[in-house]
């Protein structure tokens, strides 16, 4: 295939993508996906949030995770920067800190996939920092 | 902050903050003038006289969930130690324009980054907000908006990462292309 340059070529190849199943359809639940927030505010940043949310974009279509990326800003954990919040459908947030793209693919593999906890989940906080 | 469009990814981070429903970034690079500047402007809340005051003070953030706002702070000086400055005009319930001005071929500038990738992780980041994306290389620009985006995919969801991956490449191709074109 060429490189998509035009509308008209993203338009075409997104129907070649449409009969191989391979996108969403658009009347997706959002409360039925496992909602990821990457904490993207200067200290996230500068920390290397961008890196781990590829990381995880990359990753979640790897293992056709039905999950949608987004981004947050400051949670007040500046000190655990880069920080992800994930919530599974039907389960609490989590919060898991120092996130590098080794940790970003243990989250989506032990975590998303398995039910598994793993090290450096920030415990719930209801009140700023 | 290694380049500029971590900064770029910083700033709209502020615009959203704001509560902006529409958000326009441009960039461009002229080194034929020996310029690069990037802009941001919203239709947010905006700021009064005395927060724009206040904006480059590092000590100053109207969060609560810290006490510190570095974020302009941190792009005025990589601006101003590369030759250029930072300019924003803001109006109370309008919205915000930051511009952020660099020379082109000083030392101290950072490289401008990834900023295809960096458009796409905040389009898909926030579907209810629309931005639009102007790209200029001397002359020549490029021009998108997920308004156009959502009607050539039918309304398709932009956060799919499919989708998300032939938007950079549609966005990249046509960035390439302009330099391509002028190269002397």
């Amino acid at each position: 295939m060429t490189k998509i340059k035009s509308l008209d070529d993203l338009r075409q190849k997104k129907q070649q993508l449409e009969q191989s199943m391979e996108i969403r359809e658009k009347s997706d639940h959002p409360e039925s996906l496992v909602q990821i927030k990457v904490a993207m505010a200067t200290c996230g940043i500068a920390s290397g949030a961008r890196t781990v949310m590829n990381a995880l974009v990359e990753k979640i279509k790897k293992e056709n995770v039905p999950a949608v990326v987004t981004q947050t800003g400051c949670m007040g954990y500046c000190y655990a920067e880069p920080t992800v919040e994930v919530t599974k459908p039907g389960f609490d947030p989590v919060v898991f800190s120092y996130v590098d793209v080794k940790k970003a693919e243990e989250i989506v593999d032990k975590y998303i996939l398995n039910n598994e906890l793993i090290d450096g989940i920030i415990p719930p906080n209801y009140q700023t920092i | 902050m290694n380049d500029l469009s971590l900064h770029l990814l910083d700033i709209v981070q502020n615009s959203l903050a704001a509560g902006a429903t529409f958000i326009t970034v441009r960039i461009e690079e002229n080194p034929r003038k020996n310029f690069l500047t990037m802009s941001v402007e919203d239709n947010g809340c905006g700021m009064n006289d005395e927060q724009l005051q206040k904006l480059s003070d590092p000590f100053f953030t109207s969060r609560t969930t810290r006490r510190v706002g570095l974020g302009v702070p941190l792009l005025r000086q990589t601006a101003e130690q590369s030759g250029g400055k930072l300019e924003v005009v803001s109006r109370p319930g309008k919205g915000t324009c930051l511009t952020a001005r660099f020379q082109y071929d000083h030392l101290d500038r950072p490289p401008l980054g990834d900023v295809a990738n960096a458009m796409v992780l905040m389009i898909s980041a926030n579907p209810g907000v629309d931005f639009a994306y102007k790209y200029s290389y001397n002359e020549n620009s490029y021009e998108i908006t997920t308004l156009q985006l959502r009607d050539a995919l039918d309304g398709a969801p932009l956060n799919d990462m499919n989708i998300m991956e032939m938007i950079e490449e549609m966005i990249k191709e046509n960035q390439n292309d302009l330099k391509v074109c002028q190269i002397e």
